[in-house]
């Protein structure tokens, strides 16, 4: 069992001497529910602030990374990021991959004036906070007709049905936004049930699902779920495809759901197979780092946030609240792992999306998807 | 001449005025631990007048307090820009605004109260914790059902109208009015309730009047602590208000002595202060959190901080 | 195209469903309904053994052979073993101390070691949830359009067996008739020199087996497993033991039913997004209009 201690002061802040950090927040889930996407984000985040900061650091000063765990609870995001800004005096806030989350701490960010950059919340209403508040991944709207186009010419399914989570704001959002393009090209919706997080039984769903015979079924509901739900489609005898958003993105996944994806896909903002060499590159400096494993979507937001904020601090000459917000507005066609990030005005990305594939057990590669 | 509670009551006040005055010279992470604190023993003493002073078991609060949290929010939010303007109005305005949203959360409050209290009179005991605990958990998910007040994602971007004289004013209010209620002649009849429901009809007493005049003035409490919660956060989520959080207000009232306001406050205070303190250790938070309520029932039940210095009896003795 | 078949169909499977789900929360309603027969208190940390089963049949199943028969009924065994000494333990060191104290006290103490139970469990096992192991060999019945899974044949089947031995346990032996006599009157069964002691014991041990018992079934439907996994389950299994009548076995096997297959039909309609209202609205209804229960009895409040 790890203890992990809420405070990572990380050591490296020394070797800059007498130059005073640039202190930056993190809030994450690092225990809890969705561990898995917090501890993802969380060692992006820590590799990269750890190369910037070999490097020398951004205008002669290292980075100096404070995180606090929400431990994914509701309400303690918002006292960790009070906590971050007026105690502990940081200039940036980054998180969260859960656009929940991100939705407790954005107000308090945008009221003391410090930016935020969420690495991987994709509900629009996020950024629509405030003008402090940024992210560097692409937003369910564009998941939505991403996922919609995908069923209709790659699926060829023209009836399909949506099984989504009420209580998390990223299944509602991403279902609504699937079902309006979905339904806007053409296609039928042909059941749309719903369930709780933290639910474990789907069968009274999925035999309604069933009966109305739907070519394919999305599911844009986190891991924990979706895995359960196809796991229990598959014994009711359901066969057809089922697919979902970035909230699938988790090893446990495969391990929940087994035999049962064979045949799914999902949406995702990056894939460790992409041949590129900047992203081959990353997947072995991250593999290095930290214990041979594999970066998920999470881990190479949180590193491209952190470089997409030291960009911007570079381009701003400071670290003060209005002037680096301004830097951060003004991103264009920045570089990361994850892709090109150019901020655009609602101070969103647009980013391509990459469609994943599960075959034998295993995460493959199917496609690209550019805005 | 002013009685003595109401003198303490304009003291209170002006005291509030006062640190609220000052407030930009005090760390404003200590303002908020203060706020955190006093939204608490509002929420306590309250409860503790529905638990402690007249023995209902009621393990639903947090769901008074989202009822307020929810309708004060939705005053500010919708109601706020066609009564205040576009520019957001002056100060003075917004303040009789968030005391508008403030009353208008308490008093809804109240009114779930009188729902939940009137069917559960003829309840006892362990009956009664579950039946309160069952509406707090519907009334959770119906939130979570109601598009228009943000469903499943809550509410957010709420005006932080919440300031410390708010705050300390409104747990002065609190005190006040659940400590005299109590100690007044027709609050006799809170503790009669509590210590034999049978002899005090007996003696004509309407015990239904108690719990159920309990119930409400504990909501109404619970809701303003709701509202006050809901500007200070600025953001609320249907999850947050659920059987966990009734159970943390429950801990307050057992460790500060069923029916023992000022144990009640102290109680408030200390589980504030505690997971702050305990922040470097959080995951152990509330695993100390249930040790301590078993230790506590085994070894002293009557709670920490009851020294008797309320008027409130002792429980009755059990049988052998 | 709906026809007449098809709904039909869908209303058989989602019957299975239910039938499937509830015998779950029968099992754990057992337990509830044991415990307040003999003691007349809930036992808020039931549903926390019953998590406690399912953490214990995870950690076993990794040792015993995966998918085998006798490989799973050890691991059932195992758990309902651990869970029974649990019970036993929580029993003895808390609940025994507290028998003279008001029942509200007992109630706090029974959440608290119910927190304690599933916030250690955060701590030792982690709050990120785990796959339960396929302990049994499982394989899918079809019968025309219905789809029977051999894991919910198993809960059922498994679930009838412990409710008759139950029965048999509590109406054919010796410890089962001194359980009743606790029940109806626990100071004259202490005349008639009934151990008390060890009845409560046993009843703990007893109801806690079955929670463990129901904790495995749960695990191999559904099998992510977490320590707040009890919560609801427990929360429903409750409703149904009063649903039934509380200190009522039989009772909480047909509230356990009734509710699982509402539950299951509310989930596959269009109100699905109330399906865990409905357990407490059940829980509202019944202790307004008829608080003894489906099958209880009404107990007069003794003045």
């Amino acid at each position: 069992m790890k203890f992990l201690r809420p405070f990572f002061l990380v050591a490296f802040a020394s070797t800059a001497l007498a130059a005073d950090p640039i202190k930056v927040g993190e809030y994450a889930s690092l225990t809890g529910k969705e561990a898995s996407f917090g501890q993802s984000s969380h060692k992006g985040l820590v590799l990269a602030f750890e190369e910037i900061n070999a490097a020398g650091g951004v205008l002669g000063q290292p980075f100096e990374l404070l995180t606090e765990d929400n431990q994914t609870k509701p309400g303690e995001s918002a006292t960790a990021a009070k906590k971050l800004i007026a105690r502990d005096k940081v200039i940036a806030l980054l998180g969260e991959v859960s656009s929940g989350r991100s939705l407790e701490a954005a107000p308090i960010a945008q009221a003391n004036k410090i930016p935020m950059i969420a690495p991987a919340a994709t509900n629009p209403k996020v950024t629509q906070t405030g003008s402090y508040i940024f992210r560097v991944c692409f937003i369910d709207p564009f998941q939505g007709t991403v996922m919609a186009k995908f069923a209709k010419d790659d699926l060829h399914a023209k009836r399909v049905a949506i099984l989504s989570s009420v209580s998390n704001a990223y299944s509602v959002g991403l279902a609504k936004y699937f079902r309006e393009t979905f339904v806007a090209s053409g296609g039928e919706v042909v059941a749309e049930k719903n369930f709780s997080e933290g639910d474990k039984d789907f069968r009274a769903q999925l035999t309604a699902v069933k009966a109305e015979n739907a070519e394919a079924v999305f599911v844009p509901s986190y891991y924990t779920e979706a895995a359960l739900i196809v796991r229990q489609a598959r014994d009711l005898g359901i066969t057809v495809p089922f697919f979902g958003g970035d909230g699938w993105e988790a090893p446990q996944l495969l391990e929940i759901g087994g035999a049962a994806l064979d045949g799914c896909y999902y949406s995702t903002h990056f894939s460790p197979q992409n041949q590129a060499p900047v992203v081959q590159e990353f997947v072995k400096k991250f593999k290095a780092r930290w214990n041979d494993e594999t970066p998920d979507a999470f881990g190479a937001l949180g590193y491209d946030s952190a470089y997409v904020l030291a960009d911007a601090i570079k381009r701003a000459g400071t670290t003060e609240g209005p002037k680096l917000r301004a830097a951060l507005a003004a991103t264009r066609n920045f570089a990361g792992v994850t892709g090109i990030t150019t901020i655009d005005a609602n101070r969103d990305a647009s980013k391509p999306a990459a469609i994943l594939a599960i075959k034998d057990g295993k995460l493959s590669f199917y496609k690209t998807v550019a805005p | 001449m002013i009685p003595k509670p109401h003198l303490a009551l304009l003291a209170a006040l002006l005291a509030a005025f006062g640190v609220s005055y000052f407030s930009d010279h005090i760390d404003p992470y200590y303002l908020d631990v203060l706020t955190g604190i006093g939204i608490n023993v509002i929420l306590a003493v309250s409860l503790n007048l529905v638990n402690g002073y007249t023995g209902q078991f009621s393990l639903g609060h947090a769901g008074f307090m989202s009822v307020g949290a929810y309708l004060a929010a939705a005053v500010s939010l919708f109601l706020g820009p066609k009564l205040l303007g576009e520019d957001g109005g002056t100060a003075v305005q917004q303040g009789f605004l968030f005391f508008g949203a403030l009353i208008v959360g308490g008093l809804s409050a109240a009114f779930a109260g009188l729902l939940v209290g009137v069917p559960s009179l003829r309840l006892k005991g362990d009956y009664l914790a579950l039946v309160t605990l069952g509406f707090g958990e519907i009334i959770r998910v119906t939130f979570q059902n109601i598009e228009v007040l943000g469903g499943a994602l809550g509410m957010n971007g709420i005006p932080p109208y919440t300031t410390i004289f708010w705050v300390l004013a409104f747990v002065a209010i609190t005190v006040f009015v659940v400590t005299c209620l109590v100690n007044s002649t027709y609050g006799r009849g809170f503790l009669a309730t509590r210590d034999d429901e049978v002899a005090s009809e007996a003696v004509g007493l309407n015990t239904t009047r108690y719990k159920i005049v309990a119930f409400v003035v504990g909501a109404f409490f619970a809701g303003i602590a709701g509202g006050l919660y809901g500007h200070f956060k600025m953001t609320i989520t249907p999850t947050g208000f659920d059987f966990t959080k009734s159970i943390e207000i429950v801990v307050m009232v057992i460790l500060g002595g069923m029916g023992n306001t000022v144990g009640v406050i102290l109680a408030a205070v200390l589980l504030t202060l505690l997971p702050e303190v305990l922040r470097p250790v959080a995951q152990y938070r509330m695993v100390i959190y249930s040790f301590l309520l078993i230790v506590l029932m085994l070894a002293r039940p009557q709670g920490l901080f009851n020294f008797r210095w309320s008027l409130a009896r002792k429980p009755k003795p059990s049988l052998p | 195209m709906v026809n007449f078949f098809s709904l039909v169909t869908e209303f058989l499977q989602q019957l299975l469903n239910g039938l499937s789900l509830g015998a779950i929360y029968a099992l754990i309603a057992l337990g509830y309904t044991m415990v307040y027969g003999v003691l007349r208190f809930i036992n808020f940390a039931h549903s926390d053994v019953f998590m406690v089963g399912a953490f214990i049949g995870y950690y076993f199943g990794k040792i015993v052979p995966v998918g085998t028969l006798w490989g799973g009924l050890l691991v059932l065994a195992g758990a309902m073993l651990g869970c029974a000494l649990l019970g036993m333990l929580i029993e003895r060191l808390v609940y025994r101390s507290l028998r003279p104290a008001p029942t509200l006290n007992v109630l706090i103490t029974a959440i608290g070691v119910s927190l304690l139970l599933e916030y250690s469990g955060q701590l030792v096992f982690g709050a990120a949830p785990r796959t339960f192991p396929a302990i049994f060999p499982s394989a899918n019945f079809h019968l025309g359009e219905l789809t029977i899974s051999s894991n919910q044949l198993f809960v059922i089947g498994v679930s009838i067996i412990l409710m008759v031995f139950l029965q048999f346990v509590v109406f054919r032996t010796k410890i089962g008739t001194a359980m009743r006599a606790v029940s109806l009157n626990p100071k004259a069964a202490q005349l008639v020199g009934v151990n008390i002691d060890i009845v409560i014991s046993f009843t703990f041990a007893l109801g806690s087996a079955l929670a463990g018992a129901g904790g495995i079934l749960y695990a191999l439907n559904y099998p992510s497993i977490d320590p707040l996994m009890g919560v609801m389950p427990g929360l429903k299994a409750f409703v149904a033991a009063i649903l039934g009548g509380i200190g009522n076995i039989p009772g909480a096997a047909l509230g356990g039913l009734l509710l699982g297959t509402v539950e299951t039909f509310v989930g596959g309609s269009q109100w699905s997004t109330y399906k865990d209202a409905i357990a407490f609205a059940v829980l509202i209804v019944i202790l307004l209009f008829r608080p003894a229960g489906l099958l209880g009895k009404f107990t007069v409040e003794k003045v």
